[in-house]
Formats: structure tokens, sequence, C-alpha cells
């Protein structure tokens, strides 16, 4: 926010939650968060299982209620915001019995109410083409979504995205069961995209180098323990209490063994 | 000899189409073969959504359902096919209901809901003393059909067809990420009761043809053969359509020159050229 005055950043900043309270049955899983991000950020979203990353997600989405507090997206509900958001959910929530092909599922990102007919027009047609370039895999134009790797089917829910042209980019897990040469690759795409001024969340389990991947780092725990520059934020503290006794694990992400290092 | 060759062809293709012919000398053959068509086309147009959506129990205890519903109906003097609308729309709503705000788990309460209805069908038969052919209405008496049928039957294919033509893509993202389609402003809720309730009307509308208990292997056989010979979802439809039709009306045929009754032996067609298809598709994985 160096040299932002507050107007500027209001008129960036894309998604704002105050004091956001998320209740599922008795169970409360968001307790106050508070965060501001602004147009174009990658941000990493970081914390332990149950720690409220998928409920913070969802609830961006407007699928969940607030119960208390506010989350507003580009100064709307989240319930009004549906359409300029793109939602990559966990592997295991999306149905791949379904035997379709790579352009068929980037089409899902042209789809809305008003989309009443069988086949696809040549309009949409120049749209699908234009994404699946942007994630390289023009090629897969016409390939069985179940013939791809990991990585590549994450980089076609991308490209869905990009189709529906959405101004945040939502990817739950999008690390887990891809290997570290299909992170490399995500990653590097995401960079690309940002360059168009979208904003994405990614929620990961991969603390390693966030720094270098990431412009900011939300730490969940049921509550906001740190949002910011994760050079900075990732401190000893934040890690204890995000992860508690198992924080031993974490010690080498840490800001003070980065320094240490670089030192 | 080229000639002789010729003529016995002739005959062969003579003989052929008489074979074919023969049963349209009867209206009830008629009747029959337009309704297992029309059937044949509706379950298997809806069979590769509900394989893929692991839905095979869900459209059994759909079939179970109906029931106590047919018994109070023909107590009323109501026809199986008159009832059918109204029953699949209730029968649809009240499962998906249930499924949606019980926290039994999906399985449970379609077990629960499946017997039970079942139970009660069978108890109502005995309580209201209704007249119903209980073999007709497990295992389908499709020669039994009056035009009035035909017209209802016929009228609901034109609708699920009409249905599922026009919220295909909606439904397709739906069926593959439900989250995703939410988010994209796509009316789920809207979408999961559209596909219940058609569903719901193609099998009651499919009882007469083929009986409560075989309703599903018309639903789930032909979109799982096609499966196994098809890449594509939209190609998998067409095939499956293909093989439903064919499973019905050679059924029907066999039955009518065999004197077999006529669900069980659709339903055995269908399993025919599943066998068929699954060797094919085996055969032809081993090649590549």
């Amino acid at each position: 926010m160096d040299n932002i005055t507050e107007d500027n950043f209001e008129n960036t900043a894309i998604i704002v939650s105050d004091g956001c309270c998320v209740q599922l049955g008795n169970l409360q899983v968001l307790d106050d968060v508070t965060f501001s991000i602004n147009k174009g950020k990658k941000v990493a979203v970081v914390g332990p299982n149950g720690g409220g990353k998928s409920t913070l997600f969802n609830a961006i989405a407007g699928l969940i209620p607030i119960v208390d507090g506010s989350l507003k997206i580009k100064g709307m509900s989240p319930e009004d915001a549906r359409g300029t958001i793109s939602y990559v959910p966990q592997k295991d929530l999306i149905n791949k019995n379904f035997p379709l092909s790579v352009k068929q599922v980037v089409e899902m990102g042209l789809i809305d109410r008003k989309s009443l007919n069988l086949f696809s027009r040549k309009k949409i047609n120049i749209k699908i083409k234009q994404a699946l370039e942007n994630v390289g895999l023009q090629d897969k134009i016409d390939e069985n979504i179940n013939n791809l790797s990991g990585g590549q089917f994450q980089r076609v829910l991308i490209a869905r995205g990009l189709a529906q042209n959405a101004d945040i980019l939502l990817l739950d897990e999008a690390f887990s069961a891809v290997d570290v040469g299909a992170q490399e690759d995500i990653m590097n795409l995401i960079s690309d995209i940002n360059l168009d001024g979208k904003t994405i969340l990614i929620a990961t389990h991969d603390l390693n180098n966030l720094e270098e991947k990431f412009d900011e780092i939300l730490c969940l725990n049921r509550h906001c323990c740190a949002y910011g520059d994760p050079s900075k934020v990732l401190t000893k503290e934040v890690i204890e209490e995000m992860y508690g006794s198992h924080n031993e694990m974490f010690k080498y992400h840490t800001t003070e063994s980065h320094s240490k290092n670089n030192d | 000899m080229k000639c002789l060759s010729i003529t016995r062809q002739k005959v062969t293709a003579k003989i052929m189409i008489e074979i074919l012919v023969e049963p349209f000398k009867y209206e009830f053959m008629t009747r029959s073969i337009i309704t297992a068509s029309a059937s044949g086309v509706m379950l298997s147009l809806l069979g590769p959504f509900a394989i893929n959506r692991n839905m095979g129990f869900m459209a059994d205890a759909m079939a179970h359902a109906t029931l106590p519903i047919i018994a109070v109906g023909v107590f009323l003097g109501f026809s199986i096919s008159e009832l059918g609308v109204p029953a699949s729309i209730l029968i649809a709503i009240f499962l998906g209901y249930i499924i949606k705000n019980s926290n039994i788990g999906e399985d449970t309460a379609i077990g629960i809901i499946f017997s039970s209805f079942f139970a009660l069908g069978f108890v109502l038969i005995s309580l209201l003393n209704v007249t119903i052919n209980l073999e007709d209405l497990l295992f389908g008496q499709i020669l039994a059909v009056s035009s009035f049928d035909v017209l209802i039957v016929v009228g609901m294919c034109f609708v699920v067809v009409l249905l599922i033509t026009i919220f295909f893509k909606q439904l397709l993202f739906y069926s593959f990420d439900p989250i995703g389609a939410e988010v994209r402003g796509l009316n789920t809720n809207f979408l999961n009761y559209l596909f219940l309730v058609v569903l719901s009307v193609a099998i009651v509308a499919s009882l007469q043809t083929v009986g409560i208990i075989l309703v599903l292997s018309m639903l789930l056989i032909p979109a799982a053969a096609s499966k196994q010979i098809t890449d594509t979802f939209l190609s998998s439809i067409f095939v499956s359509i293909f093989f439903g039709v064919t499973s019905s009306v050679a059924g029907l045929y066999l039955s009518y020159f065999y004197n077999l009754p006529s669900g069980p032996t659709m339903s055995l067609v269908a399993t025919f050229i599943f066998v068929i298809c699954f060797i094919a598709s085996k055969l032809r994985k081993v090649k590549i």
C-alpha cells in the first residue's frame, strides 16, 4: 500500500473481508476474518486441514452464507458477484466419469442460464481456442480429459475460467496430486495470466518458496493468523498459530530461516 | 447361375420383409412397437447421465416407489399411463428433498424410501382389494397398451427429449462440476430437480413396457454398452438411443415369434448387446 491513497486502495480492492464469520452446523469454521485483496494479486491461502481454506473459497463464491461481518466482491455481495468468479474445486468434487473433451470443459466457462442449445456456435469456438492457446493446450482441444495428466487437467480448468473472462480465479488445492514439474508449469501459467489483471487465490499446503510464487499470503486457522507479503508474515509465531504442535515440520519455511540462509 | 443367385436374394429379402411386417397386421402389435420405441428412446437418452452420475440405485427406487401411487390410482379408476406424470413428479420431488435434507447418507435415504414405498404398495393393494396383475406390473405387459396409453407415452417421450435437448449443456456442466456450475450462476437446484423429474417421467412412462423390476435394465444397459465403444459423451448418447430402440423392438419381435414374455426378452436383448460391446472393447484395447 506504499504510495496508494485510501481512495485508490478502495478502488482497487477486489475482495474485502471485514470480520467475516462462517458457521457450518454448530461449528464456527471462520471467525472474524479480516483482509483486503487488491485487483491483480496472486494470493496463497495456507493453513492446516480444517483451517477454513475451502470454506473461505465457498464463502467468496457465494456458496455458503456469512453469519456475521461482511464479505464484498467488487463491492457486491458474493451471491451477486457470481459470474465474475471461476472456481476450480478440489479434484474429488469433479465427476470425471463423463467422457468429455477438453473443448467441452472449456466451453462450460461460456455456459450461463441462457445457454439453451445443443450445439456450439462459431463465436464460442473461437473463444475456446483462444483460452486453450493461453494455457498452451491448443493441440489437445479434442482430447478426452481422462487422457490428460493432473497438471494438464488443472490447465484446462484454468482455461475454462479464462474463457469465462472471470476477474477472480479460485483454485482449491490446485497442487494436490501433481508432480513438481506440473506445479512449476501451473505457477508459470498463473504468472502470465496475472498480467491481464486477474486476481488469483490458490489454497495450498505447500509452503516452499511462497515469496517467489505469490504476491501475498493469507494464513488461516479458523481465523486470520496473518495476511501480507510472504517474506514478512510467515514468522515462527504465525506458523505455530496455524499448525500448533506440528510447527517444527515447517521451521525451514519461516521468514527467519530464509533470512539466515540469505546471510 | 448368376440369375439363380439374384432370385435367391430376392426371395430372402421378401421373406425378411414379410417377417418384419407380419406383426403390424395386428393393431396391438403396432401400438406395442410404438410404445417400446418411445420407452427405448427416453430411457436410453437419460441412461448415459444416470450411469455417469451413479444414479442406478436412485432410478430403481423411483420405479419401486410408484407402487403405492399405482395402487391408489387403480383403486380410483385411473390407468398406469394416466397416473404417470403426477406420480413421477411427486416421487422425484420427494426423493430429491429427502436426499438433500437428510443427514443419513444418500444410499441409506434411497434404500429406506425404496423398500418402505414398495412394501406400502403391496399393503395398499391388499387393503384396497385392487385388481392388479402383479406379474404384469413387475415385468411389464406391453401387449395390453391402449391407443390412449400410446399417446401418453409418445407425448412424454417428446417432452423428455425436448427438455434434455434444451438444457443439455447446463445439465452436463452441473453433472460434471456442480460447484463450478453454481459459481458460474446456473440454477443448480432447478437443474437437479429437472433431471430427477425427467428421469422419473421416463421410468413411470416405461412401466407398462418393461415393468418395475426391468425398467432399470433399459435405463442402464444400453448406456453401459454404448460407453464401452464410444469416446465422447455426445456419441455415447446417440449410440445408447440406437441400442435402446433396437433392444426394445428386437425384443418385441422375438417375444411375438417365440411366444416369450416381452419385458424380459427386451432386457435380455439389451444384455446381449452389452456383452458384444464389452468383448469388442476388450479386443480393441488388446490390439492397441
